[in-house]
């Protein structure tokens, strides 16, 4: 029998997500937490049919590649897919608190749009981090891009129209580009699965050119530093689940891509004077990101910039990468794999601890009414949970021990020293010294004495629990790590398709 | 020089021109137009690779990439002046750099 179980995870959140659309908002909400539930429930699922079986194919139609669609599932898949799975189903259930204690004229009209768009948005990720076809990737990009669009612009003020302009810019010009590298290299080598493709590419012009033009794209999308323009004032003016969605989730979808591409279709065509030049704009956007964080005075737009230097660490694995060519019988350096580890663990780690950030901020920002630091004041001592996820999840992206955050750190600085690029590590060391400067800068004012008797709004419990449990995740991957580290290097996700790679 | 070159190049060249101008451009409506011509680029390029081998029939899947290509980038697009309506209606600005300062 034909297991289901990729196909389902694909439908179920987008079969949701009509149904939300028709149906009355009481039952939306309703119909949206059954889907998440289910949603997670199949991830988890499929991860641990990874774990017993190995990697998992399915031929959508019962077309065989190449003229087909495949989907794949392996370590790389499982990793995101669990991460989308655990973020998603808390954002949910926030959400649920969330518009139903909101009753302005623009929350409204978020709360009826939310469920069919977010659930939509799920569904196209899920289906991201499982195909195997250039050109089905795009169209998923694309949804992706667009609901994550949708669900910025829903409450319609000033600040989100202008953001969400900038986005949708910036999204539609990276897909457009990443489009155009798959033209090219449809029209050198006529497929459009990664697997054919990884053993077709050489290292010519048309694949260079193809290569720059989708790495470019992604990274536009991603928002590396200098590209990151559109995204601090995405993630700063939304409503909270949604920042929580766009910079835990959203963001981690391109860079997904990127390492797909450049590990197993581009195996053979990297150069090392390109992963320098990833591992310097990933420098660049700690350095930047963690500066432009100290400067804020509000406290959305400081977890924002703090989003756009922890992707930076996500890209110190290019380099490594790069200076060991996997392909053509090369050594299979360790360096690497440590260096992937760490990445994809630093991706995993920064969601987590950030949807559990922007969750909390929602929370003081709806108790106190407003997002100037100094408005919050004291509330330390009358939303202590809240505090307490906060501080929880700030010590993980700070990376000390024993989080998922300071795994993913030492690994990444682990590798870079082993493969000799020692340059990185003074600004994966400092990096994490900035991040406590404007974690610190952040949690001050909440225990500032503050006026004891303004007038907070009440905030629902389930809101409360949600930002913990978020925070408590970050820091249980860090005492499970090798579990998860182990689920990641099913299949071999960091060696070129075609390349005849032995076991690493 | 071969159709299929020509095709190709003419199409690189929009894909560019169209890059440019999103760069360049202040007025959003313009910025959609921009990257309208990139996409067209895209298109032209694509159609031209599903005749790159003349003495065989045309191949089918970069038109089935173009035909899907064009209804993403007209969904986009409708979605993208919807958004710019909404901006002049809410704040009467065609630019997104105008007073940013406000607030």
């Amino acid at each position: 029998m034909i297991d289901l179980s990729m196909p389902l995870i694909i439908l179920t959140p987008l079969i949701g997500s009509l149904i939300c659309f028709v149906t009355r908002r009481q039952w939306a909400v309703w119909i949206g937490l059954v889907t998440a539930a289910l949603t997670t429930g199949l991830s988890i699922k499929l991860i641990w049919m990874l774990v017993t079986e190995g990697v998992q194919t399915y031929a959508l139609g019962g077309w065989q590649a190449p003229l087909g669609i495949h989907l794949r599932a392996d370590g790389l898949s499982a990793i995101h897919l669990f991460m989308t799975a655990v973020v998603g189903l808390a954002i949910s259930v926030y959400a649920h608190g969330y518009f139903g204690a909101h009753h302005d004229d623009g929350e409204q009209r978020s709360a009826e749009m939310f469920w069919p768009i977010w659930l939509f948005l799920w569904g196209g990720l899920n289906a991201l981090y499982l195909s195997n076809d250039l050109f089905n990737l795009y169209v998923l990009l694309e949804i992706v891009g667009l609901a994550g669009v949708g669900l910025l612009t829903l409450t319609g003020t000033r600040a989100v129209l202008i953001a969400g302009m900038r986005y949708l810019l910036a999204a539609m010009a990276g897909s457009l580009a990443y489009l155009l590298g798959v033209a090219l290299l449809y029209a050198a080598h006529s497929t459009l699965d990664i697997e054919l493709l990884g053993g077709l590419v050489q290292a010519d012009r048309v694949a260079v050119a193809a290569l720059t033009l989708m790495v470019m794209g992604l990274l536009l999308k991603t928002a590396l530093f200098p590209l990151h323009f559109w995204l601090p004032p995405a993630h700063a003016s939304s409503t909270a689940p949604v920042s929580a969605i766009l910079s835990a989730l959203v963001v981690k979808a391109s860079f997904y891509l990127i390492v797909r591409l450049w590990f197993q279709v581009f195996g053979h065509v990297v150069t090392v004077e390109a992963g320098q030049l990833l591992g310097m704009l990933g420098a660049g956007a700690i350095v930047w990101g963690s500066i432009q964080a100290l400067r804020q005075t509000r406290l959305k737009m400081l977890i924002a910039y703090s989003t756009v230097a922890q992707l930076g660490y996500l890209f110190f694995l290019f380099p490594v990468a790069a200076a060991f060519p996997t392909v053509n019988g090369g050594t299979m350096a360790p360096w690497l794999v440590e260096a992937g580890k760490g990445s994809i663990y630093h991706a995993l780690s920064h969601a987590i601890s950030k949807a559990s950030i922007f969750l909390s901020a929602g929370i003081l920002l709806h108790a106190a009414g407003s997002d100037h630091m100094d408005r919050m004041r004291g509330l330390a001592d009358r939303l202590p949970i809240t505090v307490f996820a906060m501080a929880l999840a700030a010590v993980n992206l700070m990376g000390l021990p024993p989080s998922g955050g300071f795994i993913a750190k030492w690994l990444t600085a682990h590798a870079v020293i082993g493969a000799g690029q020692w340059w990185w590590a003074p600004v994966i060391v400092g990096g994490g010294l900035l991040t406590a400067g404007y974690m610190f800068a952040m949690l001050r004012p909440v225990f500032l004495p503050g006026d004891p008797h303004q007038p907070l709004r009440p905030v629902p419990r389930s809101m409360e629990f949600c930002a913990l449990a978020m925070a408590v995740v970050s820091i249980l991957i860090g005492i499970r790590a090798a579990d998860l580290l182990d689920v990641l290097m099913i299949g071999q996700p960091f060696v070129a398709f075609g390349s005849g790679g032995g076991p690493l | 020089m071969s159709p299929y070159l020509l095709y190709s190049i003419a199409g690189m060249v929009l894909f560019a021109f169209g890059l440019h101008g999103l760069m360049v451009v202040a007025h959003i409506l313009r910025k959609i137009i921009a990257i309208n011509i990139m996409a067209g680029g895209i298109f032209l390029f694509l159609i031209s690779v599903a005749a790159r081998n003349f003495d065989e029939f045309p191949d089918p899947v970069p038109q089935a990439m173009l035909l899907t290509g064009v209804v993403v980038a007209l969904s986009a697009t409708a979605f993208a002046v919807a958004l710019a309506r909404r901006i002049y209606t809410v704040t009467g600005q065609v630019e997104l750099d105008q007073g940013e300062e406000k607030e």
